[in-house]
């Protein structure tokens, strides 16, 4: 695939990774294994269809199985040191800005919702092209959508939240130092 | 999409609303319906701003500077394909010559630094491929002397082109494509002798093979064949230089039906 091309979907790549992982480094570790994925599996690439798309799946590939890795070890070790980590992350973000809130309430959105509501409003995705890109079907891609939606606008809503339980409440664990 | 303006909005027109897809006909139907239910209508307004909050979200990230491992990455991709063989151990066709193929890797700027080949290709073959167009141009109309050698005397044809060319030459199979051989001939050319091999579909379209040496500019070393399309009229013409000799594919065909064409004529003449 021409080079230049390639070199253009990274911003947006890094862009969200990083809203889907709520970590600067997470998400350029999620950038990189991505590239390096398209790297091996270049083959597969339908000529003619669409790169950003196919990066998009990569990506959302790498990611769901990486979430499902560390919630099966959060389910066997669930004091690990990674958790303490995360959640100092989230208390040292504990300010009024609302970005940074916005991100921390997307980080309570079980990995599914969030990602198809990211796909579809920070990345434009048509609801037919998230529904490929996530391998599901077009009415679970509305329903995830519809969930994500009114749940954000419920923590969003909600008073400011203190203390550490609401870091592991029904949140995806952010992979600090992803293991390889 | 339901509008019956006094029910409720479904959800998937909700979201359509929300997210700017909806046709201006549909919006208006869509918005008669938030009128009437001011509770869906108020979710509708705080997704929206929701929406658009989360369309700024890390927006400078869109500006930093791509870190240089990111971009090593991406460039051993590049790197990756453009040192593929061409051809994968089993014989078939590399899939980075496929790829060419299919995704119109022709008449472009150099891909990446250092890659002269696809710059000195193209002004080099222009010349090639015009005169494998005009050749085109001249003979295909021909009722009675389309070739000068039929395809009665095909082995004849290729032992007498080869030894003029200098080159063993094969003739490509293009039944597969409803193409049969009528022919060929000898040809002048700026840099030598030219071959035209003349093939036919059952419709009487023809199509040109048009084979010869060329200066090889290519930089040492280099695997990659660069292929080139160009339009004359209502000529087009497909065409490579492979190993110092020039390939040029013409006919009054899509595109489309040309590539496909060029492709089962270049793996059929350049396996090994």
């Amino acid at each position: 695939m021409p080079p230049r091309q390639l070199h253009e979907q990274i911003p947006g790549l890094r862009r969200y990774a990083r809203a889907l992982t709520g970590n600067t480094w997470a998400a350029d570790d999620l950038v990189q294994d991505t590239l390096e994925r398209a790297c091996s599996k270049w083959r597969l690439w339908l000529a003619g269809s669409d790169l950003r798309a196919w990066l998009f799946t990569i990506m959302h590939n790498i990611h769901a199985s990486e979430v499902r890795k560390l919630v099966r070890q959060q389910q066997l070790a669930p004091t690990g040191p990674w958790e303490d980590e995360a959640q100092q992350v989230a208390e040292a973000t504990s300010d009024n800005d609302i970005r940074l809130d916005l991100q921390r309430c997307l980080m309570q959105l079980p990995e599914d919702q969030r990602s198809v509501l990211l796909l579809v409003v920070l990345e434009d995705m048509s609801y037919a092209d998230v529904a490929r890109i996530t391998s599901a079907p077009l009415g679970t891609v509305m329903s995830r959508l519809s969930r994500a939606r009114s749940r954000l606008q419920t923590l969003m809503n909600a008073p400011a939240k203190a203390g550490p339980s609401s870091a592991s409440a029904g949140a995806d664990i952010v992979p600090l130092h992803r293991s390889r | 999409m339901h509008t019956a303006p006094n029910s409720p909005l479904q959800q998937d027109d909700m979201h359509a609303w929300v997210d700017e897809r909806l046709t201006p006909e549909q919006l208006h139907a869509v918005e008669a319906q938030l009128g009437q239910h001011p509770a869906q209508h108020n979710e509708a307004l705080q997704w929206r701003s929701q929406a658009d909050a989360l369309r700024v979200l890390h927006l400078d990230v869109l500006q930093e500077p791509v870190p240089a491992h990111l971009l090593e990455s991406a460039q051993r991709i590049s790197t990756y394909r453009h040192g593929v063989r061409q051809w994968t151990r089993w014989g078939g066709m590399a899939a980075s010559v496929a790829l060419a193929f299919a995704c119109g890797w022709w008449g472009r700027p150099a891909l990446f630094p250092g890659d002269e080949l696809a710059q000195t290709s193209r002004t080099l073959n222009r010349g090639f491929v015009q005169q494998a167009s005009t050749a085109h141009a001249v003979y295909a109309p021909e009722i009675r002397h389309p070739v000068e050698v039929t395809s009665a005397e095909q082995a004849h044809l290729v032992q007498w082109l080869s030894k003029r060319l200098g080159r063993p030459l094969r003739v490509p199979d293009l039944s597969a494509q409803g193409y049969v051989l009528m022919g060929g001939r000898l040809l002048p050319g700026d840099t030598g002798a030219r071959a035209q091999f003349m093939f036919q579909n059952t419709g009487g379209a023809r199509i040109t093979l048009y084979v010869g040496g060329v200066t090889d500019a290519s930089p040492k070393g280099s695997q990659d064949t660069v292929f080139q399309f160009s339009n004359q009229g209502s000529n087009r013409s497909f065409y490579w230089v492979d190993h110092g000799f020039g390939y040029a594919l013409t006919g009054a065909l899509e595109r489309q039906e040309l590539m496909a064409l060029s492709e089962a004529v270049y793996s059929q003449l350049d396996a090994p």
